[in-house]
């Protein structure tokens, strides 16, 4: 049995509650930077701890702290990306309805490192239930003076704010992020220049994902070595993982990073259902290329995953089993990106609602001789050509299916027929 | 700014919390997302007069309330029934077969997928992963989460919706704290 780190206070009754959290050592943290560390000091420490963000993209979290200029006469912001919208992924809306303070507190201490007095939270609109917690958990942060003017009797303020989204994935993106804040469209901006120096209104910005900031307090609290020392050394840390799809017991697992895949499957989510077998996996929520069955003994950790031509991303871990298709599976997976495509480019924008067609006849058995070579050339031209990460994600993906199941896919043209539905 | 005098679309509590709302960002722009979602609260929709309104309140360019109000999909621009159904069709539902329990809730409405039934109670809209999907198949009606689903299991949530809209006279909205079936 893993200790559980993020997750030690989930079963509590009140576990959303401030007692809860402080009994348990909450605020600890909070208490020990401001009173033994400096904003660079602190910035250091997440660096030895090599943390690397769980929103997707794995960047070092202390690395991306220091690239905030450390001039006191601009206004920074932090941004928490609560908009968790990556279909098979649902760890964040856990660690906001049982134990927000936990990622509250981790904000508290990145705003102190970066020196922004203003946070937002962007959470998606229809966690209604994360909301109230995290308002109320909110309201009982300000009422013991670990929020607003000089927190805990230091010199150092915050204020954060809940904004919620309302129903575009592709905010979660950060830039995309930043633009919805400011009350516009939702749709990504051009990089550079980097949020770290010109994001939210043009100030110096950082934007962590909910469970990168929970990782935080139990850092400054345990040591960077400790943290370094659960799961590889290069992408180290507690880790949740969403299992979904076709296990025994699907479910939120809270276990260290780099943990074999077909540990996590097979032995905490009971493996295939019976008399099944499993087929294939999504190791990472929908913008992560499938795997095939032979591949399950990957680790669950950036390096491995990219090897394995796939990714962390979020951790969701979707089961395909043998009595499934995969043809209907990539068609709903691009049918989700078509949907949440903004619209600013055009290989995401034309390219993936022409691949849904292509898709959609196939899984129709009304597929046609050329369909598969012309998803191919559609993958390639979307991806390395969209403006940003979802496009790209979503050729990847169709182009990875393409490959290991080719069989699937030209059974569907040839006999022109689905052979599961 | 505009007069402060209470209107069908605007009560004078709205005005003043869109106020506060404002206090909060440096731009009255980013206030429009957080006004429209509180004015929806309250007409269950967005028509153009509320739009209007909040563009009025916040003294920004009404076309600003207009791309946000059009771009996201939880403002709606069109009155939708009083229980808002939203199934979940994405991978990890539709691998449990949330296919099937399409069919059954158009059947067992007598409506289309985006239609409304005709005494207004129910509206059926099919959305993208609710973030629940170790609890599917999932649906959201208005704020709260329905996990496991089965076509049974719809059947006595209609059945138990319709006996509370025929009984009591407030609406689900204000009574519910979306806790139905937190996940584990
Ligand atoms: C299309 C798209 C959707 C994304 N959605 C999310 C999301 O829901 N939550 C999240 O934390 N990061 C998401 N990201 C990643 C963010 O852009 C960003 O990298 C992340 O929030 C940074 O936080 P981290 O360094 O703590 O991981 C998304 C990226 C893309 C391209
Ligand atoms: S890749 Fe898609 S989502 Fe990203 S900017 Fe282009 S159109 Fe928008
Ligand atoms: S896929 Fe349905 S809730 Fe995530």
């Amino acid at each position: 049995m893993t200790e559980k780190v993020l997750m030690k206070n989930a079963e509590a009754p009140d576990s959303h509650r401030i007692d809860t959290y402080e009994t348990a050592g909450g605020y600890h943290a909070l208490a020990t930077v401001l009173r033994d560390y400096q904003p660079d000091e602190l910035i250091k420490l997440i660096k030895d701890s090599n943390l690397r963000g769980r929103g997707g993209a794995g960047f070092a979290t202390g690395v991306k702290w220091g690239f905030v200029p450390k001039d006191p006469a601009l206004k920074k912001y932090l941004c928490c990306n609560a908009d968790e919208g990556e279909p098979g992924t649902f760890k964040d809306r856990a660690i906001m309805e049982k134990d927000p303070h936990q990622m509250i507190e981790g904000m508290i201490l990145c705003a102190y490192a970066i020196g922004a007095e203003t946070a937002y939270i962007y959470i998606r609109g229809e966690y209604t239930l994360s909301v109230q917690r995290l308002e109320a958990a909110l309201k009982e942060a300000y009422d013991k003076r670990y929020l607003g003017q000089r927190i805990i009797g230091s010199n150092v303020s915050l204020d954060i704010y809940v904004h919620r989204g309302a129903g575009a994935y592709i905010c979660g993106e950060e830039t995309a992020l930043l633009e919805s804040i400011e009350g516009r469209r939702g749709q990504p901006k051009l990089k550079p220049p980097f949020p770290a120096i010109e994001g939210l209104y043009a100030s110096p910005t950082v934007i962590n994902n909910v469970e990168t900031l929970a990782c935080l307090p139990h850092i400054v609290c345990r040591g960077a070595e400790w943290f370094r020392k659960i799961g590889p050394e290069k992408s180290p840390g507690p880790k949740l993982y969403c299992l979904s799809g076709h296990v025994r017991k699907p479910g939120l697992y809270e276990l260290p990073m780099g943990i074999p895949l077909r540990e996590l499957v097979e032995k905490h989510a009971g493996g295939a259902r019976p008399g099944r077998k499993i087929k294939a996996v999504i190791p990472g929520g929908v913008s992560a290329p499938m795997i095939p069955e032979s591949d399950l003994n990957v680790c669950m950790d950036f390096e491995s995953l990219a090897a394995a031509d796939t990714m962390l991303g979020s951790a969701g871990v979707i089961v395909i089993d043998d009595n499934d298709c995969i043809v209907r599976v990539a068609t709903r997976i691009i049918e989700f990106f078509a949907h949440e495509s903004c619209g600013k480019c055009t290989p995401c924008r034309e390219g993936l609602s022409c691949a849904v067609k292509i898709l959609r006849r196939l899984e129709n058995g009304e597929g046609r001789e050329g369909d598969l070579e012309q998803l191919d050339f559609l993958c390639d031209g979307i991806f390395g050509n969209s403006f940003c990460a979802l496009g790209d994600g979503a050729a990847w993906g169709l182009r990875r299916a393409l490959q290991i199941f080719r069989d699937e896919f030209i059974y569907h043209v040839e006999k022109r027929e689905c052979p599961f539905h | 700014m505009t007069a402060v005098s209470a209107t069908e679309f605007m009560t004078e509590d709205m005005r003043r919390e869109i106020k506060e709302i404002i206090k909060r960002y440096p731009k009255r722009r980013s206030a429009i997302m957080p006004s429209l979602f509180l004015a929806q609260e309250e007409h269950g929709y967005l028509p153009d007069e509320v739009l209007l309104e909040v563009a009025g309140v916040l003294d920004v360019p009404e076309i600003w309330v207009y791309e946000i109000a059009t771009f996201y999909t939880m403002f709606n621009t069109e009155p939708v029934g009083r229980f808002h159904i939203k199934l979940c069709t994405n991978v990890s539902c539709l691998l449990l077969e949330a296919g099937s329990l399409l069919p059954h809730l158009e059947k067992r409405l007598g409506i289309t997928c985006g239609g409304t039934t005709d005494d207004g109670l129910f509206t059926l809209s099919i959305v993208e992963c609710l973030g629940s999907c170790g609890t599917a198949p999932v649906m959201q009606i208005n704020k709260t989460y329905y996990e496991n689903l089965s076509t049974q299991r719809i059947d006595q949530i209609l059945d138990e919706l319709k006996a509370q809209a025929s009984g009591a006279h407030r609406t689900i909205q204000s009574r519910d704290d979306g806790q139905e079936g937190v996940p584990a």
